[in-house]
């Protein structure tokens, strides 16, 4: 073990800013009425929310009116898309998604698809992009919503989100974005981009885990994801989590004013992780687009190793990441995502994700560099996989060296 | 998920990690679609006794760890009771495995069977009690294309 401990898994969580948690702390010690309560101590909360409505839709070109506060990202995925098929059920049960959404999306497309709805699934290229031609052809009269995901949250591929949504709309039909690995990351303008619905998640842009949101632009059926008050104009009841949110409304704050330095600075150590990676492993490859990407999303996989061991023995080294190896998800098949660009599944296996937060030096992507050659290296001598191949029992090595 | 102290710690620092050289037996169980593959080699001197093995895994840690101590409970051991060696007994030395872990140790029991099914075929013998292993992967088979 070490005391040296270098977090490279921001797409996972985040850390909550001091900033936030000063932002929070009087609506649990002082301000804490409900919302929905008409005296001074309810309406001061009430006030307080209404502020954090109007920050986080100026931040997205958005009307107050058309953010709604959710639990998470995946609450918010599951409302856009379950309770917009539902309402528009009489226009038609076609939904159309991506091979490579977030489990939130695509578990919500199995969901439709027992309850009676049909799904149609895009492919995407070996970078993980959508042909956007592709998507028009899967348009059909009966599509009602289409949802596709804006920055990918294993392989960091960026879909052209606005050519997207306007292929939608030229056949009338609705669009989604799950937004929640870009807000706070990329600049997002919800009237520049076109979609009717966005989902955004605070823990991935340094609030609180438990607070996220949707966007639905003004005029668009859904239905309530969950039934009781009036809270958030009567289409998502349960009183609102007042702190949370006022932590959320300051994190984005925070986000959106250093967004252009931090875009900068994850953009610079991500292309020297990935240079310094690939030209120093043999037998690695980048997974995903290599420029439309996430500022901080490397997804990396290594042949011959298992990505559960590759993560252990980094994390020994004090190096934190995540991988899309099926033994690190606890599933028996590695990430849809990684099969869904082509890559078999021995060497989606192997694949490390490590994403780079505002806090990361170049001393940590130069140390972590290092602590993947030792890892990879060990992991690759006790590898029968590598010994074949150094043998020659294997023919071709899937991956240049 | 967590894993025990003891997996940690023969994941950590495997025992017996290597390959023996004109081994008496060597076995490869697992594909590497599912992500295991285990290779063990024994070392088998003429009264029968597994003088030496080493293993190599491709495989998460419970894979490492239970090779690892697989390995360990048949160093020394006569060829009986090499066999009598079963997974129950890997994941118990192990302090247990989480339970999507425990078909890891049902492949360190299968990799020494076959490392004693080819020792056994290539000295023309047959050992009582021991049947073809299910998931041996014969050299050269399992090439793929991509």
């Amino acid at each position: 073990m070490t005391d040296h401990t270098i977090y490279l898994d921001n797409a996972a969580t985040t850390a909550v800013a001091k900033e936030v948690v000063q932002e929070m702390l009087p609506y649990f010690e002082t301000c804490w009425g409900n919302p929905s309560s008409l005296y001074e101590l309810g309406q001061r909360a009430h006030a307080a929310l209404s502020d954090a409505r109007e920050r986080i839709a100026a931040h997205l070109g958005a009307r107050a009116q058309d953010i709604y506060f959710t639990s998470c990202g995946t609450e918010s995925n599951n409302w856009a898309i379950k309770e917009t098929m539902f309402a528009y059920r009489d226009k038609g049960r076609h939904f159309i998604t991506s091979s490579t959404e977030h489990h939130a999306t695509a578990h919500s497309a199995l969901w439709l698809e027992k309850h009676g709805y049909e799904v149609s699934y895009l492919e995407v290229d070996s970078d993980g992009l959508i042909d956007p031609e592709a998507f028009r052809r899967a348009l059909r009269p009966d599509t009602t919503l289409a949802s596709l995901i804006y920055g990918n949250n294993e392989i960091g591929t960026i879909q052209p989100i606005k050519e997207l949504a306007a292929i939608a709309h030229e056949a009338g039909v609705l669009f989604h974005t799950d937004a929640v690995q870009v807000v706070g990351h990329l600049p997002v303008d919800v009237e520049e981009l076109g979609v009717d619905f966005l989902s955004a998640s605070g823990h991935k842009f340094n609030a609180p885990k438990g607070v996220g949101f949707l966007y639905i632009r003004r005029g668009i059926k859904t239905k309530s994801f969950l039934d009781g008050g009036a809270q958030e104009r009567k289409r998502r009841a349960g009183t609102e989590n007042v702190p949370y949110i006022m932590g959320m409304a300051r994190a984005l704050d925070l986000s959106i004013q250093q967004l252009a330095q931090r875009r900068e600075h994850a953009v610079a150590l991500r292309d020297h992780l990935i240079q310094r990676v690939l030209d120093e492993v043999p037998h690695s490859r980048l997974n995903g687009h290599p420029t439309l990407r996430l500022p901080g999303n490397v997804n990396i996989s290594f042949e011959f190793v298992e990505g559960e061991s590759l993560l252990l023995m980094l994390e020994q080294k004090g190096v934190l990441a995540s991988s899309g190896s099926a033994c690190a998800s606890g599933s028996l098949d590695p990430s849809h995502v990684l099969l869904a660009i082509g890559l078999p599944h021995e060497i989606a296996h192997g694949s490390l994700r490590m994403t780079i937060g505002h806090e990361t030096t170049r001393e940590d992507i130069d140390y972590t560099v290092e602590a993947i050659k030792e890892v990879v290296a060990q992991l690759r001598a006790m590898s029968p996989l590598y010994e074949d191949y150094l043998l020659g029992r294997k023919a071709v090595s899937a991956i240049k060296s | 998920m967590a894993y025990s102290e003891k997996v940690m710690e023969h994941f950590s620092n495997p025992r017996n990690m290597g390959e023996i050289e004109d081994a008496s037996g060597v076995g490869t169980v697992g594909n590497a679609q599912c992500g295991d593959i285990m290779r063990v080699y024994l070392d088998i001197d003429e009264d029968g006794i597994v003088r030496d093995v080493k293993f190599k895994t491709f495989g998460c840690a419970a894979a490492v760890a239970t090779s690892s101590m697989a390995t360990e409970l048949v160093k020394g051991k006569s060829i009986n009771d090499a066999l009598k060696v079963t997974n129950k007994a890997v994941c118990e030395a192990l302090d247990g495995l989480p339970p999507v872990k425990v078909h890891c140790s049902l492949l360190a029991e299968e990799a020494i069977h076959a490392a004693l099914w080819d020792y056994a075929e290539k000295n023309g013998i047959a050992i009582e009690g021991l049947e073809k292993p299910k998931s041996d992967i014969h050299e050269g088979e399992e090439e793929e294309d991509y």
